[in-house]
């Protein structure tokens, strides 16, 4: 059993890592914090520290497994690379996929599969995308296990198709939207470097820069104060609360759009999953 | 089924900055994405999409419009200013630090008739000796007194917090007054924390 403990017992070790990418440390201070970061490093990889293992292990079985009115499993489904390669697809999401004639991430284009290679009825699913204690979640777990297998590879969003274009910049128009009552865009709060909100620091996700990749590599994460693994949709939900609106739609366009965006900033980063989150 | 109209966002606020002046002017099918992916709010939530002008000019400038539309924002944000007609500006500052340190309020699970919260400390050090505050705002500590506690530096830290917008076009705070959010009555009790000599936020 992966005891929560030994996580909790990180969580000054994940700190130091975010504040790592915020600030240059100096001096003697820094060599103290490296030690810390590579600890995180070790324990990010290892199945008994991180139990976001337990997801990418449920994905794998999800992923193989065979359901739906065509009785077949996803592995004939093409997330980008080709049908069932899995390596590398992560790094290359959110893209355009002609067949369905739009851009989708990763969690859209599971959603697809499922419902056209598998022929499942994925309203259940969707309404069950965030696991709760008793309650895991396929796209959870899905998105865990194949985030995981393209580890190690780089981002990269060529951008080359229109569609991905437009994307991009209603992405791009969302993310400094003001809107609601506080007059928040996400700019406001990811617009700069260095920053945070009460204590906990705020990545810069409107640039290409090493807070937004160090974000970027490392969703999905487990969430130590929500003891699941989220992906980024879950996260989006909770910044929007703060904006004072109501959460996207799970798997939506505008989520997939602002997804599209903020990997952009974190282009040449390379895929780090699960990771840990405070 | 329930209807969301947010017809037409963009061009309810139209005539703020033509696209053609405009450094990121909205692209096509900002609305319809907005529309599609906000399809389960509830009732009276819509509005909260639709920009005004100030938001607007702000957005398709990435918060950095050039100086005739900061003077077009800040002039429209001063003329929203209403200063109590006491003339009072300070209320009671014990009642102004739960308001600094409340981030509740207008969220989407909170309940009906909760009283809304500044939350100062989330962006702003404001008491020296509470160490969670966030830094996207200067810091308030001491803010009183370094400014000997003048009536003059009151009134100005009022309609700073009524509506942030008058002074910085596009700054990150929110127009606490100008949108309804905090009332005239916890402005005054939020000033009082930074201006009362006996607030926490003055002790040494
Ligand atoms: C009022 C402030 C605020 C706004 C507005 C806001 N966020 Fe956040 N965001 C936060 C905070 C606080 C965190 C959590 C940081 C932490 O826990 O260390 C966060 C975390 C994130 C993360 C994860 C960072 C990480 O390292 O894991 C992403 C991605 C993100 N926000 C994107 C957005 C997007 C996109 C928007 C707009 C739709 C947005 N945020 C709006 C405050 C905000
Ligand atoms: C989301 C972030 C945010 C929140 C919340 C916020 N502020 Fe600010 N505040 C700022 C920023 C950024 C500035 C600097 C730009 C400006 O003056 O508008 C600022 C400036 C100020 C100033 C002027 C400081 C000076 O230069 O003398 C005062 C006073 C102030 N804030 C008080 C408050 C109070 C009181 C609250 C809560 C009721 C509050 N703020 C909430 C971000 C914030």
């Amino acid at each position: 059993m992966r005891t929560k403990s030994i996580v909790i017992a990180t969580m000054a070790a994940f700190s130091l890592f975010a504040g790592m990418a915020a600030f240059t440390l100096k001096g003697s201070a820094a060599e103290n914090n490296e030690k810390e970061v590579e600890r995180y490093r070790q324990m990010l990889d290892d199945p008994f520290a991180n139990p976001g293992f337990l997801n990418v292990e449920r994905g794998e079985q999800l992923w193989h497994l065979k359901r739906g009115t065509k009785n077949v499993s996803l592995e004939s489904c093409d997330l980008g690379e080709g049908p069932g390669i899995l390596k590398g697809a992560y790094a290359h999401l959110p893209r355009y996929f002609a067949d369905a004639g739009k851009v989708m991430d990763l969690e859209q284009r599971l959603l697809w599969c499922m419902d056209k290679v598998q022929g499942l009825d994925i309203k259940p699913i969707m309404a069950k995308a965030f696991a709760k204690p008793g309650q895991t979640s396929d796209m959870e777990d899905l998105v865990a296990f194949i985030a995981n297998k393209s580890n190690g590879v780089k981002i990269s969003l060529p951008l080359s198709n229109p569609k991905e274009k437009e994307a991009y910049a209603i992405g791009e128009a969302l993310f400094f939207r003001r809107s609601s009552l506080m007059d928040f865009s996400c700019a406001t709060c990811h617009g700069q470097e260095g920053k945070r909100i009460r204590l906990q620091n705020l990545p810069d996700l409107a640039t290409p820069n090493p807070t937004a990749i160090a974000t970027m590599v490392s969703h999905p994460a487990y969430r130590a104060s929500e003891s699941e693994l989220r992906t980024m949709q879950n996260r989006l939900d909770g910044c929007y609360k703060q904006m004072r609106l109501p959460a996207p739609n799970y798997a939506s366009d505008a989520n997939t759009d602002l997804i599209l965006y903020m990997t952009k900033q974190a282009e040449g980063g390379a895929i780090h999953t699960p990771g840990m989150k405070r | 089924m329930k209807k969301f109209v947010i017809a037409s966002l963009v061009t309810l606020i139209a005539g703020a900055a033509s696209a053609q002046e405009v450094k990121h002017p909205d692209p096509a099918g900002l609305d319809e994405v907005i529309k599609s992916s906000f399809s389960k709010m509830p009732k009276g939530w819509e509005s909260r999409f639709v920009q005004d002008e100030t938001q607007h000019i702000c957005s398709v400038y990435h918060d950095n419009p050039p100086s005739a539309e900061m003077d077009k924002i800040q002039k429209a944000e001063t003329a929203k200013i209403k200063l109590p007609a006491d003339g009072k500006v300070i209320g009671d500052w014990k009642a102004g630090e739960k308001i600094a340190y409340s981030g509740k309020g207008g969220r989407i699970k909170d309940k009906p008739g909760t009283v809304n919260g500044g939350n100062c400390y989330a962006c702003h050090q404001i008491d020296p000796k509470e160490i969670t505050y966030g830094t996207l705002g200067p810091s308030l500590a001491g803010y009183g007194r370094i400014r000997n506690y003048s009536a003059e530096d009151a009134k100005t830290a009022f309609t700073k917090i009524y509506d942030s917008k008058a002074t910085v076009a596009c700054s990150a705070m929110p127009r606490f007054g100008a949108s309804g959010f905090l009332s005239e009555q916890q402005i005054k009790d939020v000033v009082a924390y930074l201006f009362d000599p006996a607030s926490p936020v003055n002790k040494k």
